[in-house]
């Protein structure tokens, strides 16, 4: 594998992208994150009722309730630790922080090279540490509750998110998301049928992190299920303005991710200006295709069981490993 | 016509005709002289092969020589005898009102079609066709298996057909990696399955792809022989099925499934330096035997116990084939021999004397000798001649395959004095109290057929006594073809 | 890198892959049906694969092998199938002896084994398919695995046809194809054995009232 700080490595080879313009697209990345996260939610919602011959909620509805939330008072719990209240803003960060280096736009921007996937695990990670710790933090019981299941879902999910990103990285032979971008979009076409085993398994985890459907319902806060719902009953005003902002940016970076890994086409390589103006409505077309897709497999999909959600996701780890050693069989010889 | 083309088409062309008119009153008379017919065939074919050498039929996809010849002769005779055996036992079974002449037209249809696909694997080049041969046999003999529609015979033959098929399918990934590796060799000719192709490449192919190719054959056909772990099937089909069914699955299909290994292990011999075939062999055959042992003591039901005994010997014979050369080889073919024809004829006993008493728990079964004594004698004899007591036949092969195994392989020696011993305590045990004691049973309508019985034993003692000269040289020839 | 694999090659090393994918999926599978339809896709994906390979290879009875296939393997025993869980009114839900990831696990392990017994020899092999050859493998134990834990007498029928479609897998992989007559053959006993086991059901079911081979343990060694 090339290591990214070795000679010819990655960071040597993208010094040129910490230009001033490279800062500025990085930035402009970084808010189109946070301007696009929750009109995706508010997309998959208004699809979902559509699917459901619901009236939908307007498209814009999630900005509504964030700007709601951040004009509102917060209201903390007696026996709150700092660790309460620090928790929504250490979420939020991590998830804008996963949102920044996870290639939307460009594989040839400033944070590309921590665009590391094992880190990005770890970042996610450290997020659902964080708001578990807050979960249990006030001591109520739904709050333990739920910080439990979401600390069962992530121990399922994550080895399993791993085995999807090694099989992407045994076949770019780099854990750079950057590096797998490229590999797999800039170069002939060739069918990886691992891909489809790791794709698929990709899906499953994305379900479960995102407390869609098989796993969690986003829609109800009915007690014996909820797992999300669970955690952030305690928080109010702008905390919950962050955490459900945060909610937003994970689904987007799971997104992203998702279409960087599977569906790399139209990613700029380079930073120049066309190349990246091109990939904006790519993005947009390939979020718009994605939410509606995510849509339609909750609607015709019934919520599972809690107990079943570790087969589930088992099931995912399963798939993920297939990949891997499908990869290893049919791909690796010539 | 030839005699070869004329052994397949009478057991096809009667297979066919008896679907039709099975439930005559002359339909177990046109089965006995189809089978006739079959042997008469047979044994004009092997007095060709005996004089001419090795032929082919059909270009090339039928090829007899003298390994095959011998057993084609085998199982057309044992065919016969139990075609006139099943008659008067059939018709027995009718007017106990457990047949209805329905099941006993698939009886008979199936019967030929049966000695049919036998035939053809025993004859065919082809070890493809060889697969379809031996697959299209179970398929015949679990409708057989199943004739009573009892719940215990369903049973067995699910898990026959289960069984089997998973083992067949074993058997054909092998037979497919043999393919693969010949057609490296022979190339893309459509010759790489035909045996005698084969056989002159067989030091070329890859011995990598033949060692996997083995194992999968030797699992696959030694589940049809009853090879353990994998022999669960063979005493629920042979306990549950019609006594005539016990007798050929016995003494003809296992030797059938046994011939399939002996034509693999002479190419994997050829390719694979260490004889590592010979040696997974005895492996098997081992364990199988001793397996075998260990379970005869625990049976009640007689079909059952002679079926265990089956499964004994036929790890003995693998066991002989697997110690390889020409003493070896020439016990495991007599070995073979013998016991198909002692087998058979322990079954014929034994299926009437189950129909005199209406059981076939041993417990239940007392006094034969009473109420038959050609029955009760026969099944003694027979007993002791499985059992390898001199005179018999079986006595001679089982000597040669010790004195072979204490001379090249003393390791075993032990293991299979003591299997063979307790099988003896076993079996000798249980069917002493069967033919001797009280008893209080009643007549059959129709006669038995007692005639093959004595014949095959009196074949067994024969050859215990003495092997003509050209049989020997059969066997020798036969024997040193597999290596 | 794979980059110089012919997109031949690709297209079946991605059916076989499905084939694998979908030997899994009927390993998860509780309903009965939809694993009648999950074979029927399985065979569609090996005639696929198999069509492919005649069309690179030009060999003329590949095409007739994918063509039983299809017949056989897409329409005509998934047919029979579904016929006789409808006339045999079996209950839908498939009970297995080990719950389900467990098997799955299992399963896991058993492509692991037949990927490393089949890796020396597909690397013989001159075909463009080779690589095909440890999945292959993997899908027959994978039915094999499907036949021992699953209890109805229908589910392990339909283990058994799996692992015909492993085997002719093998077969395209590996050579090619097995020789015209050998494949008939085979097509033949498969065709026949089915029938014969649908005759089989119903008298399983008039015997024991239910197609579920717990009740039938009860021929033991005592």
């Amino acid at each position: 594998m090339n290591l990214p700080w070795g000679p010819g490595g990655e960071f040597a080879r993208r010094e040129a992208a910490m230009s001033i313009s490279g800062l500025l697209w990085q930035l402009l990345a970084i808010v189109l994150a946070l301007a696009l996260a929750p009109l995706l939610t508010g997309w998959v919602n208004q699809c979902r009722a559509w699917l459901q011959n619901r009236s939908a909620p307007p498209l814009l509805q999630p900005y509504y309730m964030l700007h709601k939330l951040f004009l509102k008072d917060v209201v903390l719990a007696h026996g709150a630790s700092p660790l309460f209240r620090f928790a929504p803003f250490a979420v939020f960060g991590c998830m804008l922080l996963a949102c920044a280096i996870i290639p939307t736009l460009s594989t040839d921007l400033p944070l590309a090279p921590t665009a590391d996937t094992i880190a990005l695990v770890g970042v996610l990670g450290l997020a659902r540490i964080f708001i578990s710790l807050a979960a249990m933090d006030v001591g109520t019981s739904f709050g333990t509750l739920g910080g439990r299941r979401e600390m069962l879902i992530g121990f399922l999910a994550e080895p399993a998110l791993l085995m999807v990103i090694f099989t992407t990285a045994l076949i770019s032979q780099s854990t750079s998301v950057a590096t797998i971008v490229e590999t797999l979009a800039h170069r002939d076409f060739i069918i990886y049928p691992s891909l489809a085993f790791a794709g698929i398994a990709f899906t499953f985890v994305s379900f479960a992190e995102n407390a869609r459907v098989p796993v969690d319902n986003p829609a109800t806060h009915l007690e014996l299920t909820m797992i999300h719902e669970a955690m952030i009953l305690e928080y109010s005003g702008r905390h919950l303005a962050l955490i459900e902002w945060a909610a937003s940016l994970k689904l987007y970076a799971y997104s992203c991710l998702g279409l960087a890994l599977f569906f790399p086409w139209g990613i700029a390589a380079g930073s120049s200006v066309l190349g990246l103006l091109m990939a904006i409505p790519v993005l947009l077309v390939k979020l718009v295709i994605g939410g509606f897709l995510l849509a339609g497999i909750e609607t015709i999909n019934a919520k599972v069981r809690i107990f079943r959600a570790p087969e589930f996701l088992g099931t995912a780890f399963l798939l993920a490993v297939l990949g891997l050693l499908v990869r290893l069989m049919l791909e690796t010889r010539v | 016509m030839d005699f070869f083309v004329l052994m397949l088409v009478i057991p096809l062309v009667s297979g066919a005709l008896l679907t039709v008119v099975g439930e005559r009153d002359w339909a177990p008379n046109l089965n006995i002289i189809a089978s006739l017919g079959t042997f008469l065939a047979a044994a004009g074919l092997t007095v060709e092969i005996v004089a001419n050498g090795p032929r082919f039929a059909f270009g090339e996809q039928f090829f007899i020589d003298s390994l095959n010849v011998f057993f084609v002769a085998l199982t057309a005779f044992v065919g016969l005898s139990t075609s006139i055996f099943s008659g008067p036992y059939m018709k027995n079974e009718r007017e106990h009102g457990k047949l209805s002449a329905p099941r006993l037209r698939l009886y008979k249809s199936m019967f030929q079609l049966f000695m049919f696909t036998m035939l053809v694997a025993l004859t065919t080049n082809n070890l493809g066709i060889l697969w379809v041969a031996m697959e299209a046999a179970t398929l015949t003999t679990v409708l057989l298996v199943s004739l009573y529609r009892t719940p215990a015979s369903l049973e067995a033959a699910w898990k026959y057909f289960i069984l089997c098929g998973v083992g067949i399918a074993q058997a054909l990934f092998g037979t497919i990696l043999l393919y693969f590796a010949a057609e490296r060799v022979l190339g893309e000719t459509g010759n790489a399955l035909l045996w005698t192709h084969l056989v002159e490449v067989k030091g070329q192919l890859e011995p990598t792809i033949m060692v996997l190719s083995f194992i999968f054959l030797l699992v696959g056909y030694g589940t049809k022989v009853g090879l353990a772990p994998l022999h669960n099937w063979l005493p629920d089909a042979h306990a549950e099925g019609p006594t005539p069914v016990s007798a050929v699955l016995s003494g003809l299909l296992l030797n059938v499934a046994l011939y399939a290994i002996l034509r693999c292990k002479v190419l994997a011999d050829g390719a694979i330096p260490g004889g590592f075939a010979g040696n997974l062999m005895m492996g098997f055959g081992l364990l199988t035997l001793v397996v075998a042992a260990f379970f005869l003591s625990r049976q009640k039901d007689i079909k059952r116990m002679f079926a265990y005994s089956s499964i004994e010997h036929m790890g003995l014979i693998t066991f002989a084939f697997g110690m390889g050369g020409a003493v070896a080889n020439f016990a495991g073919l007599l070995h073979m021999t013998m016991h198909s024809l002692t087998k058979s004829a322990i079954f014929f006993a034994v299926g009437h004397a189950a129909q005199k008493t209406g059981t076939q728990v041993m417990e239940d079964i007392r006094g034969l000798i009473r109420i038959n004594p050609l029955i009760g004698w026969g099944l003694m004899l027979g007993t002791l001649a499985i059992l390898g007591m001199p005179p018999f036949g079986v006595f001679a092969s089982e000597f040669m395959i010790l004195t072979h195994a204490m001379k090249h392989h003393p390791w075993a020696t032990p293991i299979l004095l003591l299997a063979l011993g307790v099988a003896f305590a076993a079996i000798f045990g249980k069917v002493q109290p069967m033919v001797f004691g009280e008893t209080h049973a009643k007549r059959l309508p129709h006669a038995p057929a007692i005639t093959p019985v004595f014949v095959h034993l009196a074949i067994v003692l024969m050859l215990g006594l003495y092997i003509p000269p050209y049989l020997t040289r059969w066997f020798h020839e036969a024997a040193r073809m597999l290596g | 890198m794979s980059a110089t694999m012919p997109i031949s090659a690709q297209l079946i090393n991605l059916f076989a892959s499905v084939i694998l994918l979908l030997a899994f999926a009927m390993l998860a599978q509780r309903r009965v049906l939809t694993l009648i339809n999950l074979f029927a896709l399985q065979g569609l994906a090996l005639c696929l694969a198999t069509l492919v390979a005649a069309v690179s290879t030009g060999q003329t009875h590949l095409y007739y092998s994918a063509g039983l296939t299809l017949v056989l393997k897409v329409l005509l025993l998934p047919w029979i199938l579904h016929r006789l869980v409808r006339k045999l009114n079996v209950k839908s839900e498939v009970e297995a002896l080990i719950n389900i990831p467990a098997t799955m696990l299992v399963g896991i392990v058993l492509v692991m084994v037949a990927f490393n017994v089949a890796l020396p020899i597909s690397e013989l092999s001159q075909t463009i398919t080779r690589g095909t050859l440890g999945i292959a493998l993997a899908v027959v134990l994978l039915a094999f695995l499907m036949m021992i834990t699953r209890q109805k007498a229908i589910t392990q029928v339909v283990g058994f046809l799996s692992m015909e479609n492993g085997l002719f897998l093998a077969a395209t992989s590996a050579t090619y194809g097995m020789p015209m007559v050998v494949e008939l053959g085979i097509a033949l006993d498969v065709l026949v054995g089915v029938i014969i086991l649908g005759v089989f059901f119903f008298q399983i079911r008039d015997q024991f009232d239910s197609l579920d081979i717990r009740h039938m343990e009860n021929l033991k060694d005592n």
